[in-house]
């Protein structure tokens, strides 16, 4: 047998020969799946570039090129409306300052330069910032009610700010299951198991349709509140758990050496276990919010105005209807496009830690 | 503070005021006292305006509705026959059928997909490993609702009307009704397919323990695996040839508007089992590969240095530790799919919460309906984690118990 040695060659034919088509069953695999591939995706393509429309005045052209090209006119058309849903037209400058402010916000946090106390500070004062620009009423702007909130800065907000008030919540949770005190524990536990037993949407249904029934009478919270708080429950208990084992991975050593100092039991956590805790469960806390954010969608089964909603709000119209594929596409892309990068962040973070992380444990 | 004075020389902490609150086991009493009656009073603040609320709203709390007549139709209700004029009761045990067909369903293909996808993405082939890695990233970073919607949408808009189905097999047509397939003419012998199925596991299981015991106490093997996927498949085999291989097909038949005759899935069941399926398997195929990368590469070459063929070392070595890691996430994964077969509320297929949905908003029995929804998904989540526990056990790692 006389085989040339491995790696000689023009490099794409070395590649291609260690990675495609290392043996028989390899390259028929390999030209099935490339067969696939081109079978599949050159028509999607077709389909979704060369023979769409991007922009109509009405469906005329669209149906005339149904199942030929792909109907983005419909997202072109309703473009305003699957970003703020019904908030008054002329005043979209408003919600638009905000999802700015809230990307400015997102990118701030996600670099490790800015990751101090002052940090939270910024986070209090965007997020009262949008309050006041969402709401109005104040500086000459048009009060606005929560009512005509809607579309992509809807579930924004609702994934901003149920993380924001869940992520303290969480802490607590998870700070109380390891607590030495059994009632606090057995609370804490009980909590965290009955919230994760059951689907959020059973939380939805619930706070739509039970909490007005738990408060006395004559006081009522709207709606997208009422969804708020159960969303903010359900990523508590959540987030709970990955807190947990963030405090889990903090050596034993590190919390005696504390006592040893005869800090307190706020001290020792907030200044020694917390910040360790908090560090080792960045990646899984970064899974976690990925999770809560492609869950602000269930909203929609409540009747709240999210992306999703306006998005099946913009097909109902008879003009528009038929173009589901269309528009949940578009809806994906979305969604996708946060989720992704969340996703890709996490992954990075996760390696970046592990960089300072390999040496120290090696000598373990 | 007189509680901050300092201890004189040779007092020892036990020493300390016992009802003083620098006494940490008091403070601990103390708090915990706090926290319960907070929690106490809490729950009864809520259930004394509730309590108000029903009475004033006239809503007459209890269970009784549950005779009562539902009143609505159900879409599809394979397992048992169900009208508008049966009972609530009746309604719900549809629903947490419809629930449980999902989910199964779900779970034995989402595993198949998974298994297939997390394992094609650690192929030496990079076109594999690629578009493994594509599938989960894509569906992962989309939302479920999202998907069911998206599939929903591709078969109720975009597949033709029953009379222009398409018909990719003989028998099988796709239209916006739904799949319809056919089905095996029903016969007696298939009671008895069912019965020498179960016969088979069961002396499947005999033969492994008699088996296990015999190699504990000679040193022998036995082909386990084959002589029990002999007895589970050949049994019920030799039950069909025995009964004359009954191969009578009943087809679906386009009549007027609809099929009839065959099976059908519905585009809501269709769609929530696609959306469900590749979801979860996204979810899968990352636990199946961590699970493999978990297994030290030195496991794979001490098993070739013993002598152990590439099988018997898969199935002595390999998968015993890789199954270690992968089936706790795997069992969260199934009580995943079956929490998220939930969402089935929003594309109308009728399980347990959209039927209980339902309910809720024609009898106003708010809290009973969620109080259904509630106890059956804990009961769920808590039957599967107590099998998790009971694994884990048997699974531990002996003396490595932490």
């Amino acid at each position: 047998m006389s085989a040339a040695p491995p790696g000689t060659g023009w490099a794409p034919i070395v590649w291609a020969r260690e990675n495609l088509f290392y043996s028989v069953t390899s390259s028929l695999v390999t030209l099935l799946l490339a067969y696939i591939a081109w079978q599949v995706l050159v028509p999607f393509i077709d389909w979704a570039v060369v023979n769409a429309i991007w922009s109509a005045p009405d469906s005329k052209p669209c149906r005339a090129a149904r199942g030929v090209g792909a109907c983005w006119a419909l997202i072109t058309e309703k473009h305003r409306f699957i970003l703020f849903g019904t908030y008054p037209y002329e005043q979209h400058w408003r919600p638009t300052l905000c999802i700015l402010l809230l990307l400015a916000l997102y990118v701030v946090s996600a670099m490790r330069r800015f990751w101090r106390p002052a940090l939270a500070g910024l986070w209090l004062t965007g997020l009262a910032a949008i309050g006041v620009l969402m709401w109005g009423g104040l500086f000459g702007m048009a009060y606005v009610e929560n009512e005509r909130w809607g579309g992509l800065m809807l579930t924004l907000l609702l994934a901003t700010f149920g993380i924001a008030a869940a992520f303290p919540l969480s802490i607590l949770l998870a700070l109380g299951r390891r607590s030495d005190m059994p009632a606090v524990r057995v609370v804490c536990i009980g909590y965290i198991e009955l919230i994760r037993g059951v689907p959020l949407i059973s939380l939805l249904i619930m706070a739509s349709v039970m909490l007005p029934l738990f408060l006395p009478e004559g006081v009522s919270i709207d709606k997208l509140l009422r969804a708020q708080i159960a969303m903010i429950l359900f990523a508590a208990a959540y987030l709970a758990e990955v807190v947990r084992g963030g405090l889990q991975a903090v050596p034993q050593g590190q919390v005696e050496a504390a006592d040893a100092m005869g800090l307190s039991y706020w001290r020792k956590t907030m200044l020694i276990v917390l910040p360790q805790a908090l560090r080792v469960a960045i990646p899984p806390l970064v899974n976690t919010f990925i999770g809560f954010f492609k869950d602000t969608s269930l909203v929609v089964i409540i009747g709240l105005f999210d992306l999703l909603t306006s998005i099946k709000v913009a097909i109902v119209e008879p003009a528009w209807s038929g173009f589901g594929v269309e528009a949940y596409l578009f809806a994906s892309l979305v969604y996708f496009a946060f989720c992704y990068a969340m996703s890709q962040y996490s992954q990075n973070l996760e390696r970046e830690l592990a960089r300072g992380k390999a040496h120290y444990l090696r000598e373990n | 503070m007189a509680g901050a004075a300092r201890p004189g020389p040779g007092a020892a902490s036990g020493r300390r005021s016992p009802w003083s609150l620098n006494n940490p086991r008091v403070r601990a009493a103390v708090y915990q006292a706090v926290l319960v009656a907070a929690v106490v009073l809490g729950v009864w603040y809520l259930a004394a305006n509730t309590a108000h609320n029903l009475e004033v709203r006239k809503i007459a709390s209890g269970f009784g509705f549950l005779d009562r007549e539902a009143g609505f139709e159900i879409g599809e209700s394979p397992f048992t026959e169900y009208s508008a004029a049966d009972t609530y009761r009746k309604a719900f045990v549809v629903g947490l059928l419809n629930t449980f067909r999902v989910a199964l369903i779900g779970v034995v293909l989402a595993t198949l997909i998974g298994t297939l996808v997390g394992l094609a993405r650690l192929s030496h082939n990079w076109l594999i490993a690629k578009f493994a890695s594509g599938y989960i990233e894509l569906i992962r970073n989309i939302p479920l609702l999202v998907q069911l919607f998206f599939w929903y949408a591709i078969i109720s808009e975009n597949l033709p009307g029953p009379r222009e189905a398409a018909n990719p097999l003989a028998g099988v047509y796709l239209s916006n009704r739904g799949i319809a397939f056919p089905v095996p003419e029903s016969h007696p012998v298939h009671l008895w397919l069912g019965v020498a199925l179960l016969a088979g596991i069961a002396l499947t299981w005999l033969l492994a323990r008699w088996a296990r015991a015999r190699q504990a106490r000679t040193g022998q093997p036995f082909p386990i695996f084959s002589a029990g996927a002999a007895l589970i498949l050949g049994l019920p085999l030799a039950v069909f040839i025995a009964a004359g291989a009954p191969t009578a097909l009943n087809t679906p038949r386009l009549t007027g508007f609809n099929f009839t005759g065959g099976g059908v899935l519905t585009p809501e069941f269709a769609a929530l089992l696609a959306g469900l399926t590749l979801y979860t398997a996204a979810f899968i195929a990352e636990i199946v590969r961590a699970g493999v990368l978990a297994v030290d590469r030195g496991q794979f070459e001490a098993a070739a240095a013993l002598g152990l063929r590439p099988r018997r070392a898969m199935h002595l070595v390999i998968l015993p530790q890789a199954l270690r890691v992968i089936v706790p996430p795997l069992t969260s994964q199934y009580l995943n799919l079956t929490k998220n077969s939930s969402l089935a509320v929003a594309i109308g297929y009728p399980d347990l919460v959209s039927i209980a949905n339902t309910a809720m908003n024609q009898t106003g029995q708010a809290i009973e309906g969620i109080a259904v929804i509630m106890a059956v998904y804990l009961s769920i989540s808590l039957s599967i984690s107590a099998f998790m526990n009971w694994y884990n056990k048997r699974i531990a790692l002996k003396g490595a118990r932490r």
